[in-house]
């Protein structure tokens, strides 16, 4: 369905790279390798460098140091054909307000006629749900309806590499809902490798098969979200009741630490608990302390919890 | 050139009609040409009672064919640098960077539209401006053709200038650095009265600029030979008019590609996001 494949390697490697803004610098270090297909989601909070790194990739903006190999091409020097390969989807775009939908969707599926089959313009509004929204100006679309035209003309060159920026930011549930269904629904459909940026894990944990968190200029974790939340819960805190007294110990290995403690508390214990922190909660906790001007703290936190 | 360039210039110039068909079923947009322009031939109407120093023709009738010059100088710079400005901020021109050959064809397409534009407020213009005032001259061939060489200079020199000032401006509030010396122009370039009525060293700052010249052709493609008379050295000084607007043309034409290239890389969507934050913190 998509572009067929033209290079073997990743869709994405970065090794070591590093932008500075002035004297401060956002990203410092950042390795990454992604394969072709499937959802990954670069999940870390604002400021962290996410949009930096995906502008990066896209071939918008320069860098200061590294390798990067987008779909085997270096962004910097990417020429129309690679170009055409790319689906962006930004943050927040309001071009051509004045324009009727099928307008903007026939005439953009035109640029993308000399390297590739792209989309019609009824059966991809169809397939994002604005149909009954073809014949009207762009501007007097809701905000859901609008992103989702935006992934729409995202898509209409049928990208071997789609890139999500921030994509549901300023949703409301049931338009974010819907949004998380068409994304499942593009994922059906062929072998599209997506890259999306979000600040929020829950988004992350629905829609990605891989989660990178990006904190303090590089990747701090990379898994699935299971093996996260794994990783996340290694460290347990048990608690019980012994002589009345309330008793807390942190342990690697809770299952270990508690047989050993009811073998010979000759019934003492009593009111047993094991808490595992959860990814949302060491998340939650990075943010907050990445928030609050503490980065470098937050990170090796955040690095000893999922270790 | 490639075939590939040759589909953007193609598909730029269906932007172009795309452009061209919004602009005209736009009420905002309309309005935007129509209102003052339709309060300038108004205030034309008054000074037609009105003659400059015994000339056959009223003031009215001289500053029409030099509103219709004016138009298009304004139509050309403003059209440009208004449209590269907003399409800065509200993402037009990410989008065109975001797709294979996404930058040519909205340049080719904008360039095209604007043109169609200045052509069909000049033609509208023409078309009030014959009935409604006395003693001009559209009858011969001649004239038609004047009209119209003058009317593709005016365009060919303009839009480029337009370019270039719109791709060093990056924020749509500075767009009055651009606005208010374009207005001034208009006082020092004999549009609304005969710029020999102005101190030398004026005259001499306003034949710097292609407004004058636009004036100036307008006036000789549709006012009585006899008219000739009131302007500088007593006549229409054809070659040069060409010629400085043919200097404006090869000049700004020279610098836009560049100037464009350079837009174009900055462009970026946090680019975007701070120019639009920017804008909210003003208003």
């Amino acid at each position: 369905m998509g572009h067929p494949r033209t290079h073997a390697g990743p869709a994405i490697a970065v090794s070591d790279l590093r932008m500075r803004y002035g004297d401060k610098d956002v990203l410092t270090g950042l390795d990454l390798e992604i394969e072709a297909g499937g959802v990954t989601a670069l999940l870390g909070p604002n400021g962290a460098g996410k949009t930096t790194t995906i502008e990066i990739l896209e071939g918008f903006r320069g860098r200061s140091a590294g390798d990067v190999s987008v779909l085997g091409v270096d962004p910097a020097h990417g020429d129309e054909r690679w170009r055409a390969q790319l689906g962006v989807v930004l943050q927040e775009w309001r071009d051509n307000g004045k324009w009727k939908v099928r307008d903007i969707v026939t005439h953009f599926a035109e640029y993308y006629k000399p390297y590739t089959n792209p989309w019609g313009a009824d059966e991809l509004l169809d397939m994002v749900g604005l149909a009954e929204q073809a014949g009207q100006r762009v501007r007097t679309l809701s905000g859901g309806q609008r992103r989702r035209l935006d992934v729409a003309l995202g898509i209409i060159g049928r990208p071997a590499l789609l890139f999500l920026d921030e994509p549901t930011t300023g949703f409301d549930p049931h338009a974010r809902r819907e949004f998380h269904e068409l994304i499942h629904r593009l994922t059906d459909l062929d072998g599209t490798t997506i890259l999306l940026t979000t600040h929020d894990l829950d988004e992350a944990e629905k829609l990605a098969e891989r989660i990178l968190i990006l904190a303090g200029g590089r990747i701090i974790a990379d898994g699935s979200p299971d093996q996260l939340a794994r990783a996340a819960s290694t460290t347990a805190e048990v608690k019980w009741i012994q002589d009345g007294k309330l008793q807390i110990h942190a342990t690697e290995d809770a299952t270990d630490f508690v047989r050993k403690l009811l073998a010979t508390d000759d019934g003492k214990v009593t009111e047993l608990e094991i808490h595992r922190a959860s990814l949302e909660d060491a998340y939650l906790e990075l943010v907050a302390q990445f928030e609050a001007g503490e980065a470098a703290t937050a990170v090796d936190a955040f690095k000893e919890v999922t270790r | 050139m490639s075939t590939n360039t040759l589909h953007e210039y193609r598909t730029g110039w269906k932007r172009a009609l795309i452009e061209t068909k919004v602009s005209l079923t736009s009420i905002g947009d309309l309005m935007g040409f129509i209102m003052p322009t339709g309060i300038a031939i108004v205030v034309l109407l008054f000074m037609q009672n009105a003659d400059f120093e015994g000339a056959p023709v009223s003031l009215g009738s001289m500053n029409m064919p030099s509103l219709i010059g004016m138009n298009v100088v304004f139509g050309g710079i403003m059209g440009m640098v208004g449209a590269l400005a907003m399409d800065r901020t509200n993402g037009t021109l990410l989008r065109a960077k975001s797709m294979p050959g996404g930058m040519t064809g909205y340049l080719v397409g904008h360039l095209a539209s604007t043109a169609m534009f200045i052509g069909a407020s000049a033609v509208a213009l023409l078309a009030v401006g014959l009935p409604l005032f006395d003693g001009l001259s559209f009858a011969t061939p001649d004239r038609w053709m004047t009209f119209l060489a003058v009317l593709v200079m005016g365009v060919v020199a303009t839009l480029p200038i337009g370019a270039v000032l719109g791709a060093i401006l990056d924020n749509p509030r500075n767009m009055g650095l651009v606005m208010l010396p374009v207005m001034g122009l208009v006082a020092v370039s004999g549009i609304f009265y005969p710029i020999t009525a102005l101190p030398g060293w004026l005259q001499g700052v306003g034949q710097v600029f292609p407004m004058y010249w636009m004036g100036l052709g307008m006036r000789h493609a549709l006012l009585p030979d006899s008219m000739a008379a009131v302007e500088i050295g007593g006549e229409w000084r054809t070659v040069t008019m060409f010629a400085v607007l043919a200097v404006w043309a090869v000049v700004s034409m020279a610098l836009a590609p560049r100037l464009l290239r350079r837009m174009s890389r900055r462009e970026s969507g946090s680019a975007v996001a701070a120019r639009r934050a920017d804008m909210q913190r003003d208003w």
